[in-house]
């Protein structure tokens, strides 16, 4: 990433090797209980009220509810050891059609994607996955005890999102160190960039064989809790 | 020559990487490289014949892409048949004076199958088959199935070569680095399926380096009796000035291989990031090496899509409660198809410790192929226990073995040639630890040598189809002593005879020796331990029965068969602290009433059972309505308990003063008190007494996603509603066959996602043609009013509670 970040501050146009993925098995982050509560049914707002003035866990707490703190443990618990952070990403440099569309290593057509790119002289593309373990967890637990399963899911989502912020920050500071500003992440499925555009972006950062992701019909991730989304370098 | 027999006494060496090498001609990123077998044939054949001239024995064709779901029927077979063109050209002008093959290689069809994914396991079967003809049409000396990171994945495409020729078939898995496939089988798993359906050779490719795959190579040769193969790649790729470059190279990577062709490992090539050169290399190190014969491991495993079970070390628990006989609860749930029932049955047999689950699903009234199969595929998407397929019917028993993802115990044959000429073939087809019960046509012997007889008899029977005596086991049958005293000590002298006579396995149902007597348990336990001693390898049992329990620990702990004691340790610990004499177990568990506080429930002054129901407190729900129904009838404790401490709940729900994780626990509580009172209605003759008006739910077709389905369900369930649930992905027609067939009055759909809402539209036309009097509810994370209203729903129902207000408003309606 530096070398791709240093060449595009410099202007230096990369050819060789331009789309060729790379691989990151990044650590796990640490865990926000709040978060996951939220993903599960619970308003954020009831989460700011409880947790008012506490600094961790970005001032989320979970409520007072002695059952529910214990089997929200039990839960976390479950997935220990069940989980596999990975990301891979590609870099590329964004040209510019006539109307100021970036020209990506994607087919896309997408004015909200324009807009978030503004300024952006490169990109990167990425794919990241908590891997089938979560879904095989939620399987198992869904129909036998849905509460349960809820919880795996907020858990899931909480986990892979925290990943893919930490990648963010990361980007943005390497950015920062070559004098570049990292925007924040863009995913399809926001604004006008449809979802058809999954099975081009998961190729290009060779998500199967590298994470294991593959696409349903109705082009819906496998393992569950996967991400693919877009950085704009400026 | 043929590969088999030249692979005997050879090592065979295969090629190396074909996507870095293509991507250096000019390959672009999305571009299918098994078009370039049409439109760059020159490049595909410079490639290959510089394979051959490094040393290549085994060459794959360009085909690791191509089937049926990336190209329509004509190009697929062009692309295949210039495959194999281009590769025999590459043969011809190759300067290799070595044997050389060409093989079919076939890569996933990159669809996860279900449970996971939304793809059917026989689709996938087809998909393979149809690549699988063309290639053997083409010219293939065998086939090469590659990079597979999933178990059932590696069935399907097994399986359709096995259906579609007889070429010999290598089958290779990609493993992370945590030593499993990306949907978590290991190692001895995958050896136990495949070699159950006789691959030829079988081994690991792709992923990672040479280097962190000796682990899993270790594992294959350990368990493994047919070659093993390693296709690694050339390390970890890593970025270097924008260049994804490997950081193992020609001279490190042929010395790591070396040492595991030295370690038994007779099949070698190269994977991404390899090229010639690492095969010239892999060649020269290997001509210091001996290939090492490859043995018969005699090991029995049978095993999940996670992991294999080994018989015949430590006594393996076979959980016996998935059958209905003499259980009425059980068949009540087989008669209503109430799989989830049966699936917690499962799981808390796994929770109790056996480490294999009987499946018996066998009722006159119904349709038991179609049952064996719906609960061997849905118990194998909530535990990872390897499962016993327990039927007489051999058309069940092939259902539930086709689709089992690993290598499944089959229960069971016996000396009957009739019997044995049904199943055998099926084990012979899709592998199977097999149990033999040592009765025939003339019944069950009293000697212990008259049943060692048929013993033989079966097992000369079953080498006849190509099935090892490692995977019988043999059940002598445990007869009651009630009625004959001897009869105890015949099996217990079959159990050691056969064992230590004859070299296999032993089962035994265990309790049948108990029957007719008081206290079953203390007889059953203790001849368990006599058996244990002479040598049976695994018991079919009760893992609820304490004695049974305490006997299996201790014996471990007794035979050196766990360390430190561990397993004992931990057992012991975990077994309940008898209570004091006089307290009784509802009073013992009942809670302390404050600290509902905030669940809205100290105002009002409830009873123990609705304040565990309100605080979600699932085992003490159960425990405390065990008591009540000592002393009050079922239906009051519906009515006055259960029901108000579901409406306080729910009320408080709709008041947002809890929210969705609060709410299922609470519904969660109380099903496990109705639950108590379920089975105590199925012991009278009423049965399950009266319900509530019916409600056919499904997650709408091409949807996978069900959980706000089972929310709803449960919520609904807890209100008394009886529902049919569909489960998820269901077409259309079927949903309206349920509703029907029942002449339900309410349908409640869900779709997760926007691409499934039309699925949902064309169930409710459908719906108002066939069944013009249902009512329709709708819901589910993309479903809006407005949604509601453009499709024709009857109503939009935003949560699970909204959804019980207007199915009882629907019910009232109906006037019930």
């Amino acid at each position: 990433m530096k070398e791709f970040l240093e060449d595009l501050k410099n202007g230096i146009d990369r050819k060789e090797g331009a789309f060729t993925p790379i691989h990151l098995e990044p650590e796990e982050p640490k865990l926000n209980r709040g978060e996951i509560l939220r993903y599960a049914g619970f308003p954020a707002a009831v989460l700011r009220a409880k947790g008012k003035g506490k600094e961790d866990e970005s001032f989320m707490e979970i409520p007072s509810d002695e059952e529910l703190s214990k089997k929200l443990e039990d839960v976390i618990v479950l997935t220990k050891g069940q989980l596999t952070f990975r990301i891979s990403y590609v870099c590329a440099k964004i040209d510019r059609d006539a109307d100021g569309y970036p020209v990506l290593p994607f087919e896309q057509h997408s004015s909200d994607l324009k807009r978030n790119l503004e300024n952006c002289k490169g990109v990167i593309i990425f794919a990241a996955t908590i891997g089938a373990g979560i879904d095989r967890l939620i399987r198992r637990y869904e129909r036998t005890s849905p509460a349960t399963g809820i919880l795996l899911q907020g858990i899931g989502a909480e986990r892979v999102e925290s990943m893919v912020d930490a990648f963010n920050e990361l980007v943005k500071e390497e950015a920062k160190k070559a004098g570049l500003k990292a925007h924040p992440r863009y995913s399809p499925g926001y604004g006008d960039l449809p979802i058809t555009v999954q099975p081009q972006l998961l190729k290009l950062v060779d998500a199967e064989r590298r994470l294991g992701i593959t696409l349903n019909a109705s082009l819906m991730m496998s393992p569950s809790k996967s991400v693919t989304a877009i950085i704009g370098i400026e | 020559m043929k590969i088999l027999d030249y692979m005997r006494d050879n090592f065979i060496f295969l090629d190396g990487g074909m996507g870095t090498l293509l991507q250096e001609a000019g390959l672009k990123p999305g571009e299918l490289p098994e078009r370039w077998n049409v439109t760059r044939p020159e490049e595909i054949i410079r490639i290959q014949k510089s394979y051959f001239d490094a040393g290549t024995n085994v060459l794959l064709a360009n085909t690791f892409g191509a089937n049926c779901l990336k190209f329509d029927d004509e190009e697929l077979e062009r692309l295949i048949n210039a495959a194999f063109d281009n590769a025999r050209k590459a043969k011809e002008e190759s300067i290799g004076s070595q044997e050389k093959f060409i093989a079919l290689d076939i890569g996933p069809l990159g669809r996860l199958l279900k449970p996971y994914g939304d793809f059917e396991f026989e689709d996938a079967v087809e998909a393979y088959a149809k690549t699988v003809k063309l290639g053997v049409k083409a010219g293939a000396d065998l086939v090469f199935i590659e990079t597979m990171n999933d178990s059932y994945d590696t069935k399907a495409a097994l399986l359709a070569v096995k259906e579609n020729c007889d070429l010999p078939v290598f089958v290779s898995n990609a493993y992370g680095s945590d030593g499993k496939l990306m949907t978590g089988a290991n190692p001895a798993s995958m050896v136990a399926m495949l070699e159950g359906m006789h691959a030829d050779a079988i081994g690991a490719n792709c992923s990672l380096g040479p280097e962190q795959l000796i682990g899993v190579m270790e594992e294959y040769l350990e368990y493994a009796s047919v070659p093993v193969l390693i296709k690694p790649n050339a390390g970890l790729p890593r970025d270097e000035g924008g260049k994804t470059v490997y950081d193992v190279y020609p001279p490190e990577f042929s010395e790591c291989l070396k040492n595991l062709l030295e370690k038994g490992v007779r099949i070698v090539g190269g994977c991404c990031g390899t090229t010639p050169e690492y095969i010239k290399a892999v060649v020269e190190k290997a001509k210091a090496v001996k290939p090492v014969p490859v043995t018969e491991k005699n090991r029995s495993l049978v095993s999940s899509y996670t992991h294999a079970v080994e018989f015949g070390k430590s006594p393996i628990l076979i959980g016996e409660r998935i059958n209905p006989t003499g259980k009425k609860r059980f068949q009540q749930a087989l008669r209503e198809n109430d799989i989830d029932y049966i699936l917690n049955e499962g799981l808390k047999q796994a929770d109790a410790g056996v480490q294999v689950l009987d499946v018996n699903v066998g009722l006159p009234e119904i349709d038991e192929p179609k049952m064996l199969e719906t609960v061997s595929k849905e118990l194998q998407a909530v535990t990872d226990l390897p499962l016993q397929l327990d039927t007489s019917d051999p058309v069940a028993m092939e259902r539930g073995l086709r689709c089992y993802n690993g290598k499944a115990m089959v229960n069971s044959v016996n000396g009957k040639d009739e019997v044995m000429e049904a199943v055998f073939p099926l084990v012979a087809k899709y592998g199977g630890f097999v149990v033999c019960l040592t009765l025939d046509e003339g019944g069950i012997p009293e000697s212990a040598a008259e049943r060692v007889k048929i013993a033989e008899k079966i097992i000369k029977k079953a080498a006849g189809y190509g099935i090892a005596k490692k995977d019988l086991i043999f059940d002598p049958l445990a007869m009651t002593i009630s009625a004959d005293t001897t009869a105890a000590l015949s099996t217990i002298q079959a159990v050691h005879d056969i064992r230590f006579g004859l070299g296999v396995n032993t089962s035994l149902g265990v309790s049948n020796v108990s029957f007719g007597l008081p206290s079953r348990n203390i007889i059953t336990s203790t001849f368990f331990a006599l058996c244990l001693e002479q040598g049976l390898s695994a018991g079919i049992m009760n893992p609820y029965a304490t004695e049974m329990m305490n006997v299996y620990y201790a014996f471990r702990a007794l035979h050196n068969l766990d360390a430190n004691c561990t397993d004992y340790i931990t057992y012991a610990q975990s077994l309940p602290v008898l209570a004091p004499a006089g307290a009784s177990a509802g009073q013992a568990q009942v809670p302390k009433t404050e600290g509902g506080a905030d669940k809205g429930s100290s105002a009002l002054n409830v009873s123990p059972l609705q304040n565990a129901i309100i605080r979600g407190l699932k085992e003490q729900a159960g425990n405390i309505t065990k008591e009540l129904l000592k002393d009050t009838k079922p239906l009051d404790i519906v009515q006055q308990e259960v029901i108000p401490a579901l409406d306080i709940v729910g009320k408080n729900f709709e008041e947002k003063k809890v929210y969705l994780p609060q709410l299922l626990m609470a519904a969660e509580a109380s099903k496990e008190a109705f639950e108590e009172i379920k089975k105590e209605m199925a012991k009278s003759a009423d049965g399950a007494g009266p319900k509530r008006c019916s409600f056919v739910i499904a997650t709408v077709h091409g949807d996978i996603h069900d959980i706000g389905k089972n929310i709803v369900k449960l919520i609904l369930e807890n209100y008394g509603f009886d529902v049919h649930d569909l489960g998820k992905d269901v077409p259309e027609q079927v949903i309206v066959d349920e509703v029907v067939r029942i002449h339900a009055p309410i349908v409640g759909l869900s779709a997760l996602m926007t691409t499934t809402v039309p699925a949902m539209e064309e169930t409710i036309r459908l719906l108002r043609e066939q069944a013009p009097w249902a009512k329709v509810t709708v819901g589910g994370a993309v479903m809006t009013q407005e949604y509601s209203d453009r499709i024709g729903a009857d109503k939009y129902c935003r949560d699970a509670m909204e959804t019980v207000r207007y199915a009882e408003e629907v019910e009232k309606s109906l006037g019930k």
